[in-house]
C-alpha cells in the first residue's frame, strides 16, 4: 500500500545543531564579545534542523509507511550477546516529535536573541540551548533504549546547566544541582529496567523489542510490571510527577526562554513520550498503567492547587505544567496513547507562548526598574497590574495561551484537554474523569489569576513615594513609560505561538462536533500505536470473553455523551474565566514588598503543601545526618583510627627497637656475641 | 709427646687467647686496646686453623694467610677509623663515643 520512505538527510537533523553547539561553544571562549555569530548561528541550527525535519514530514506524508524506516549510523558497541547501535528510528511518532522539538525550540531561540542579548554569557547560552537540541532529538530518534538514555542524560545535563545558567547566584546553582539530583533517582528507574528487558530479550532495540514482547512477555506478569514500573520511575522523574515533581519548580531559575524550552515544551514531556514509545510493554501491564494514570491524575490536582497562591508568575507557570504533564499521563496511562500525544504537541504551543510572554513581561520590568531606580522581584505578580495597555501584543498573545489551557473551544488546549477527559470517562475511570474536569476548571482559575494580576487593574511597579535613588519626589506615573512592549524579535514569535495554539489543535477534531471533521493526527500515528491498542484490545478481550473494544462504553460516567462535554468542557471553563475575572478584578493587589504572607489555607497553599520541606525532613535530613554519621564516625573513627592505628603500632614498636641502639659499641658487641653464641649452641646441639 | 697431644694443647691455647681477646673487646675502653683484641681474636683462629691442618691436610695453613692478608687490610681502616675518632674527640676512649644510633 505504500512506496518506500527513506529518511532525509537524517544526519544532518542531529548535526546542525551539535555543529552549532560546537561552534558557540567556541565562540563563548574564543571571540567573548563577539554577538553576531551567536546570534546567527543559535537559531539557524535548530531551524536549519526543522527544515530537514520538514521535508522528513512530507516524505512521510507522501509514503505512509507501515513500519518504522532505522537508520543505522554506526555501532556503538558490542560485547558477547549485546550489540548497541547508534541508530535513528524514523516513524510517525518520532518525526513529529522532532518538528515539535525543533519548531517551538526554533522559535524559542529566535526569542532568545532579544531576551538573552545583554547577557555576557550569550554564547555561552546558545551553545547550551543547541546541546539541548540535539540531545532532545536523540531522545526522540534514538532506535534502541541506550541510544534514548545518552538524550535522555543529555537533555538533563543541558537542563542542568541552563537552571544554573547564572551560577554566580548561589540559590540558582543550587536549584541546578537539585534538578539533576532529583532526576538521578529517576534514571535508576530507567537503568533497571533496561537490564531487565536485555534480561528477558537480549537485545534493547525498541522496534525488537515491541515486536517481540507481546509473545514473549505473560500479559499482567511480574516481569513486564517490573519492567514498565521502573521506565515510569524514569519518566516521574523527568516528567516532574509526583513524588518526583520538586526539582521543576525550582527550575524556574534559569532563564525564561529556557523554562519556556526545556520545562515545558519539549524535556519534560520526554516522559510522556517514552511511555507512548513503549506504548506495548505498557498495554501489557495493566497495573502499571492503573498507576500512570493514578499519579498523573494526582500530580495534576495537586501542582494545579499549587498553582492557584503562587505570586512568581514563573512558579505558576511551573505548576501548571506539572499540572498538564499530569493530564498527560492520565491519557497514555488509560492507554489513549494519540490523546497522550496531541496533548504534548498542543501543550508546546500554549505553554510555551506563557513562559515567552511571562518572560517578555519580566523583560520589560527589569528594563523599566533598571532606568527608573525602583526594584524588586521582577518574577513577582504583586508587582505588576495593569500591563495590558503597556505590553498590549503580549496582553493579547498570553490571553490566547491561557485560553488555549484553559480549554476553550476553538483553541489548541481544547480539542487535546477534552479528548483526554473524555478518554478516560469512555473507558470508565470515573475518578479520573471527574477529577481531570476539577482540574481543568482549577487551569481556567489560576490562569485567569495570573492574567488579572499581571495586565488588568492598576499598576502597581513603581513606588508611588520615593522608591529609587533618583525619585525621591517622583510619582509612579512618570516612571510608567519606561515599561514598554518588547522588540519584535520577541513579540514576532509570540505572535507566532499564538497562531498554532489558537488553530494547533484543528488537526484532530472529534466527529462529533458539528464542524468539518478533521482527522489527521490520530491516523498520522495509527502505525506508531497500532500495536499497543491490539495488545490492549487482546486483553480486555480475553478478559471479557467479548469482541474487540466491546468494554468502551459511548457515555461519560455522569452519563452524557461526547458532544455533550465537549460543549460542556468549554461552558465550565467560560464559566470560570468569568468568575475569576470579575472577582479578582475588584480585589487591590498590594506590591509585593507592603503585602503580608496569605493566612489559612491559603497559606497551606502558598507554600506548596510543605512538600519541599516534608522531604527536607524526610529524606535530606535524615541522609545528611547519616553521611555526617558516616563522616564522623566512619571516615574520621573508623578508617582515620584505623591508617593511624597502624601507624602508632610502628611508632611503638620501632621506639621499643631503637631503645636497643645504645650507641655504645660494647653494647653491640655484647649482643653480637650472644647471638654468635646462641647460633653456635644451636648448630652443636 | 704425640701428636694428638700436641694439637688438643694448642686448641687449648687457642680457645684461651679467642676468649681473652672476647674478654677485651667487651671490658676495654680504649679504641686501641679493643682493636687488638680483635687482632688477637683472629690469630687465636689462626692457630686452631693451622693446628687442624696437622690433622685434616693443608687447606688450613692456607685459609691462615688469606686471614693474614684480611687481617692486614682491616688493620689498616680500623688504624684509620681511630685516627678519625681521635682526630674528632681527642681521645679514643669508646665511652665517648656514642652517635652509632638513631
Amino acid at each position: 500500500m505504500s512506496e518506500a520512505y527513506h529518511p532525509i538527510l537524517p544526519a544532518l537533523i542531529l548535526g546542525l545543531p551539535l555543529l552549532g553547539a560546537a561552534l558557540n561553544g567556541i565562540g563563548a571562549f574564543a571571540w567573548r564579545e563577539n554577538k553576531t555569530v551567536p546570534t546567527i548561528v543559535g537559531p539557524l541550527a535548530v531551524l536549519g534542523a526543522f527544515v530537514v525535519c520538514l521535508l522528513n514530514f512530507a516524505a512521510m506524508r507522501a509514503a505512509a509507511p507501515h513500519d518504522p524506516s532505522l537508520v543505522p549510523l554506526w555501532t556503538w558497541m558490542r560485547s558477547g550477546q549485546l550489540e548497541i547501535g547508534v541508530t535513528l528510528l524514523f516513524d510517525q511518532l518520532s518525526v513529529l516529535m522532532t518538528l515539535i522539538v525543533t519548531g517551538v525550540g526554533g522559535i524559542i531561540h529566535v526569542y532568545s536573541v532579544g531576551y538573552m542579548r545583554e547577557d555576557p554569557g550569550y554564547s555561552r547560552y546558545f551553545s547550551y540551548l543547541n546541546l539541548f537540541i540535539f540531545f532532545m532529538l536523540l531522545l526522540v530518534l534514538g532506535a534502541n533504549y541506550p541510544l534514548m538514555f545518552v538524550g535522555w542524560e543529555g537533555v538533563g545535563l543541558c537542563s542542568y546547566l541552563l537552571i544554573g545558567f547564572w551560577y554566580e547566584n548561589r540559590e540558582f546553582s543550587d536549584a541546578g544541582k537539585k534538578a539533576f539530583i532529583v532526576n538521578r533517582i529517576g534514571d535508576i528507574g530507567f537503568l533497571i529496567a533496561m537490564f531487565l528487558l536485555f534480561g528477558v530479550f537480549g537485545t534493547l532495540d525498541m522496534p525488537t523489542i515491541f515486536e517481540r514482547a507481546p509473545t514473549t512477555l505473560l500479559a499482567g506478569g511480574a516481569v513486564v510490571t517490573a519492567i514498565t514500573l521502573f521506565l515510569f520511575l524514569g519518566c516521574v522523574g523527568k516528567s516532574a510527577q509526583i513524588p518526583l515533581f520538586v526539582w521543576l519548580p525550582d527550575a524556574m531559575a534559569g532563564p525564561t526562554p529556557v523554562s519556556a524550552l526545556i520545562h515545558a515544551a519539549t524535556m519534560v514531556t520526554a516522559g510522556v513520550y517514552l511511555v507512548a514509545r513503549s506504548g506495548v510493554l505498557f498495554a501489557l501491564a495493566p497495573f502499571t498503567q492503573a498507576i500512570v494514570a493514578s499519579v498523573g491524575v494526582g500530580t495534576a490536582l495537586f501542582a494545579a492547587s499549587i498553582a492557584v497562591q503562587q505570586y512568581d508568575i514563573k512558579k505558576v507557570l511551573a505548576y501548571s505544567t506539572i499540572s498538564q504533564l499530569g493530564y498527560m499521563f492520565v491519557a497514555v496511562g488509560v492507554g489513549a496513547y494519540t490523546a497522550g500525544i496531541f496533548h504534548l504537541m498542543t501543550h508546546a504551543f500554549f505553554k510555551a507562548l506563557l513562559f515567552l510572554g511571562a518572560g517578555a513581561v519580566i523583560h520589560a520590568m527589569h528594563h523599566a526598574w533598571d532606568e527608573s531606580g525602583d526594584h524588586g522581584d521582577p518574577n513577582d505578580m504583586r508587582n505588576y497590574g495593569g500591563l495590558r495597555r503597556l505590553m498590549p501584543i503580549t496582553a493579547a498573545t498570553m490571553w490566547i495561551g491561557t485560553l488555549a489551557i484553559s480549554g476553550v473551544f476553538p483553541f489548541a488546549g481544547f480539542f487535546s484537554k477534552d479528548e483526554i477527559i473524555w478518554e478516560a470517562g469512555v473507558r470508565g475511570y470515573a475518578v479520573l474523569w471527574g477529577t481531570a474536569l476539577i482540574v481543568a476548571l482549577l487551569t481556567a482559575g489560576y490562569m485567569t489569576r495570573l492574567m488579572v494580576m499581571t495586565f488588568h487593574g492598576d499598576n502597581r511597579s513603581f513606588a508611588k513615594v520615593g522608591g529609587g535613588e533618583a525619585g525621591a519626589n517622583r510619582s509612579g506615573e512618570s516612571a510608567r513609560g519606561r515599561l514598554h512592549e518588547v522588540p519584535p524579535v520577541m513579540w514576532v514569535p509570540l505572535a507566532i505561538l499564538a497562531a498554532l495554539s489558537a488553530v494547533g489543535g484543528w488537526v484532530q477534531i472529534p466527529e462529533v462536533l458539528p464542524l468539518p471533521n478533521l482527522d489527521l493526527l490520530h491516523s498520522w500515528l495509527e502505525p506508531v500505536f497500532a500495536p499497543a491498542v491490539d495488545v490492549a484490545s487482546a486483553a480486555s478481550g480475553a478478559a471479557a470473553g467479548g469482541a474487540h473494544g466491546e468494554g468502551m462504553a459511548h457515555e461519560a460516567p455522569l452519563g452524557g455523551g461526547e458532544a455533550f462535554w465537549a460543549v460542556m468542557g468549554t461552558v465550565l471553563a467560560i464559566l470560570t474565566i468569568i468568575v475569576v475575572f470579575r472577582r479578582l478584578s475588584r480585589r487591590r493587589y498590594l506590591p509585593a514588598a507592603e503585602s503580608s504572607e496569605p493566612r489559612g489555607a491559603a497559606s497551606l497553599l502558598y507554600h506548596k503543601w510543605y512538600v519541599d520541606e516534608l522531604y527536607d525532613r524526610l529524606i535530606v535530613r535524615p541522609l545528611l545526618a547519616l553521611w555526617r554519621g558516616c563522616w564522623r564516625i566512619v571516615d574520621d573513627r573508623l578508617i582515620d583510627g584505623a591508617v593511624n592505628g597502624l601507624g602508632g603500632v610502628a611508632r611503638v614498636v620501632g621506639w621499643t627497637g631503637s631503645q636497643l641502639q645504645t650507641g655504645r659499641v660494647s653494647t653491640y658487641l655484647l649482643v653480637f656475641m650472644i647471638g654468635v653464641l646462641i647460633i653456635l649452641g644451636s648448630l652443636a646441639f | 709427646m704425640s701428636e694428638g697431644y700436641l694439637v688438643d694443647l694448642a686448641l687449648v691455647l687457642s680457645a684461651v687467647l679467642f676468649a681473652i681477646g672476647v674478654g677485651g673487646v667487651l671490658l676495654r675502653r680504649n679504641a686501641i686496646i679493643v682493636f687488638m683484641c680483635v687482632e688477637l681474636m683472629l690469630n687465636a683462629v689462626n692457630l686452631s686453623f693451622v693446628a687442624f691442618s696437622r690433622v685434616h691436610g693443608i687447606d688450613g695453613q692456607i685459609v691462615v694467610f688469606f686471614v693474614i692478608s684480611v687481617a692486614a687490610a682491616e688493620a689498616a681502616v680500623g688504624l684509620a677509623l681511630i685516627l678519625a675518632i681521635f682526630r674528632h674527640y681527642q681521645s679514643v676512649d669508646l665511652e665517648l663515643f656514642r652517635r652509632l644510633r638513631w
